[in-house]
């Protein structure tokens, strides 16, 4: 036994338990970041082996520079209209995420989620998508709704749960759903979508189909067994999706320490798994966009599965239920070195010619005007909590596709009950 | 004694044991520096030290498996899932490991861990922050389930599982963690300070495991309920000034058969109250088993309040409760069941 001559002496083991750098207070110098040059990532052709692509796990694709050109192999080198496009989009999720966050603090809802800071990761991507391929998002991707045209008002009418609310009232804000657009329906539980995500693009692989498949997780959701099962299938498999890892630092009070990165960049969990992994500034929209692009193209010439790291920052609260300022600094978010992506993709424009502080001025203008339009119009269809928007018998519905006898009994007794609980609203029926 | 509401108490449960037992180790999504979501662990890690409080990755099922390893070393780690509605991806290590984890080593190794999560609705926390899972882990051999209603039964019941060489489910109403609910939503939540239930003593106490508590004496009908629905029965029989015998449970699994036989002999009638869905719900165990020893004594059918067999909607969450109208109809109809 290789214990025989060497019990004695030997050093008691300790426990390591990560510690984040900077706590409530604290001044943040994120000096240590290491945060590569713009334009020096080589860009593998599309077919390459992941094995000889192993670098770009650690490396990070950047496009735009310190002055805001778009520089380098990952340019996607886009028209001045989808630069516009994208910007205007981003600004209008950033406004949008505004209000109904306000509108949550007034009491209209019980909950909401903004993607403040994280716009890239969502709108670029989606927009370097096919309009058809399949999305299956995380809780902080509506920005993948604006880019395909959900309307503002079915999104807060989702949000207030109200009479017009798609989804009869049962969901929790902002957990959306639109098949129209191909988003999947947001579940509150976390990576539960990587797998179902893997398996809708192995459906479209079998069927011969030409469509692909998105998905997105935040860094500490990579924990979850779904995220290990998914990453096996899609190598297996060889599937047409592109997984995306939202790397925001933080999972609520958790740094990306407690999900393993201390020891390594999430991009590097593709290498393990033989699939193609890439690490991108996710507040450079360019950058997402080029990525995405070339994971895009990879599923769709059946060259596989791709792990997209975008390394970001949540600059707000995880939701209106947490106060960050209880576990981290708050000058995080004004040293974050890969800066804002609004702000990043408005000084490109500015610089290519195309753009000015006055028409950008504007444009916040016009689209916290939009939002307020779109939310007057919702709450004509009713807040959360005041007045009854749905009939008691929907709460049954879509338990089954035919309901069972007794949900038939339960509905019944429930309508008798909305009689007696609130008789004001049964004589208003 | 201090005036505690139920997260305080039950963090000066936690606190007390790991202070009484090195052994005793906290681990969960956001339990350490920030003292958790709902601040059940708050000040845990600064007192106790980092590795006998700490975050954990999101995997429920990481959480439990390293649980029952470190139970296997020897420690009584009590792990917290923020949300019952998010247990699922535990759910092989508590129903195939840790459940059985005695059995099949013959007592060699024993999985003396406590599971504590958040369960239940009334907080406008749509189908994944409101479910009642309790009867998928009464239904599983080997796990203890307990579910408090007071801030005082919360401590005591806590110090007692986490002292129990079995796995513990230990499920806790977070409607009520902040002041007892009587059903009515749109009445202020009056704070635990104005109850007598919210005098917790500082120090060590144990509540047994398996011991329900007769909240309300009474001849007219037997009410078996537990955690907020405790509260809410105890309000619709003063409601209706119905001479009710409220027993609350406190521990659903081993379950305090003789308390809830002797009153249902002595009332001859049963209504069983939980906020959980109904079909093969909690409540359908206890109906079997109060049949089984009560028949005789029965002068009307035994009577189910439940949640409806749905997902917990958003924004009908006030019609899906089981509340003080539909609690109110059972009472009155069983009561008003004649004695043949």
């Amino acid at each position: 036994m290789a214990d025989e001559n060497s019990k004695t002496n030997l050093p008691p083991l300790s426990l390591h338990v990560p510690e984040p750098k900077y706590r409530p207070g604290d001044a943040v110098d994120y000096s240590d970041v290491e945060i590569p040059k713009a334009g020096d990532q080589p860009r593998p052709d599309v077919n390459s082996e992941p094995a000889s692509m192993r670098d770009m796990v650690y490396d990070m694709v950047r496009v735009l520079d310190e002055d805001y050109k778009a520089v380098g192999p990952w340019d996607p080198k886009l028209s001045d209209d989808t630069l516009l496009k994208m910007l205007k989009t981003m600004a209008q999720v950033r406004a949008f995420d505004d209000r109904l966050h306000r509108m949550q603090r007034q009491g209209k809802t019980s909950f909401y989620m903004k993607s403040t800071g994280e716009e890239a990761t969502s709108v670029a991507a989606a927009m370097a998508l096919h309009s058809d391929d399949m999305c299956f998002p995380s809780y902080r991707q509506q920005g993948i709704l604006f880019v395909r045209g959900y309307p503002m008002v079915d999104m807060i009418n989702q949000i207030f749960s109200n009479r017009e609310d798609k989804l009869k009232g049962r969901q929790l804000p902002i957990m959306y759903c639109s098949r129209r657009l191909g988003f999947f329906s947001i579940s509150g539980n976390l990576a539960t979508q990587y797998p179902q995500a893997v398996g809708w693009a192995m459906a479209s692989a079998a069927k011969g189909d030409t469509r692909i498949a998105a998905t997105w997780c935040g860094e500490g959701s990579t924990a979850e067994g779904d995220f290990h099962s998914a990453m096996t299938f899609a190598t297996v498999y060889n599937a047409p999706i592109i997984m995306n890892v939202v790397n925001n630092q933080w999972a609520i009070s958790s740094f990306s320490g407690f999900a393993g990165g201390e020891r390594t960049t999430f991009a590097a969990r593709a290498a393990g798994y033989g699939i193609a992994g890439l690490r991108v500034d996710g507040n450079d929209p360019l950058a997402v966009y080029a990525a995405t692009q070339w994971a895009a193209e990879r599923a769709r010439t059946n060259n596989g599965p791709t792990l997209i790291e975008h390394f970001t920052y949540r600059a707000e609260a995880h939701s209106t239920s947490d106060d960050p300022s209880a576990y981290r600094s708050a000058q995080e978010r004004e040293e974050w070195p890969l800066g804002d992506p609004i702000t990043r993709l408005k000084r490109h424009l500015i610089h290519r010619g195309v753009w000015s502080k006055e028409q950008h001025e504007a444009l916040d203008k016009e689209c916290i005007e939009a939002v307020k339009v779109a939310t007057k119009e919702a709450e004509k269809n009713g807040i959360l909590g005041h007045g009854l928007h749905q009939p008691f018998e929907t709460m049954f519905q879509d338990v089954f596709e035919e309901m069972p006898w007794h949900l038939e009994e339960q509905s019944k007794q429930a309508n008798k009950e909305r009689e007696i609980k609130w008789p004001d609203a049964e004589a208003s029926k | 004694m201090t005036t505690m509401n139920m997260i305080e108490a039950i963090n000066s449960g936690l606190d007390n044991m790991m202070a009484r037992d090195d052994d005793v180790v906290i681990m969960g999504e956001d339990v350490g520096y920030f003292g958790g979501v709902f601040r059940a662990t708050a000040g845990l890690q600064e007192k106790h030290g980092k590795t006998r409080c700490f975050d954990t990755p999101i995997s429920e099922c990481g959480i439990i498996g390293v649980a029952v390893g470190m139970a296997a070393y020897g420690m009584r780690p009590v792990p917290e899932i923020q949300f019952a509605d998010y247990i699922y991806p535990g759910l092989d290590q508590l129903v195939s490991e840790a459940a059985r984890l005695r059995y099949r080593s013959a007592a060699e190794f024993t999985s003396a861990i406590t599971v504590r999560s958040p369960f239940g609705g009334g907080i406008f926390g749509g189908q994944t922050h409101s479910q009642s899972p309790e009867s998928m882990f009464t239904h599983v051999c080997g796990l203890k389930t307990v579910i408090p209603s007071t801030p005082y039964d919360a401590k005591g019941l806590l110090i007692s599982a986490i002292e129990d060489n079995d796995p513990v489910m230990f499920f806790e109403p977070k409607r009520i963690y902040n002041g007892p609910f009587t059903g009515y939503y749109d009445k202020p939540v009056e704070p635990w300070s104005k109850f007598e239930a919210s005098e917790v003593p500082e120090d060590y106490y144990k509540i047994p495991l398996g011991k329900a508590n007769i909240v309300r004496e009474g001849e007219a009908v037997t009410v078996l309920a537990y955690g907020t629905m405790v509260h809410v029965a105890n309000a619709v029989v003063e409601e209706h000034g119905i001479d009710a015998e409220v027993i609350d449970l406190r521990t659903l699994v081993p379950l305090d058969i003789e308390t809830i036989e002797a009153s249902v002999k002595k009332t001859g009638r049963c209504l069983i109250i939980h906020e959980a869905t109904r079909t093969s719900g909690f409540g359908a165990e206890l109906s079997a088993l109060v049949q089984e020893r009560c028949f005789y004594h029965l002068e009307a059918p035994i009577e189910r309040v439940t949640g409806f067999d749905t997902p917990y909607p958003h924004s009908l969450e006030w019609a899906y409760f089981p509340g003080p109208v539909r609690i109110g109809e059972a009472l009155e109809k069983i009561v008003g069941e004649l004695t043949s």
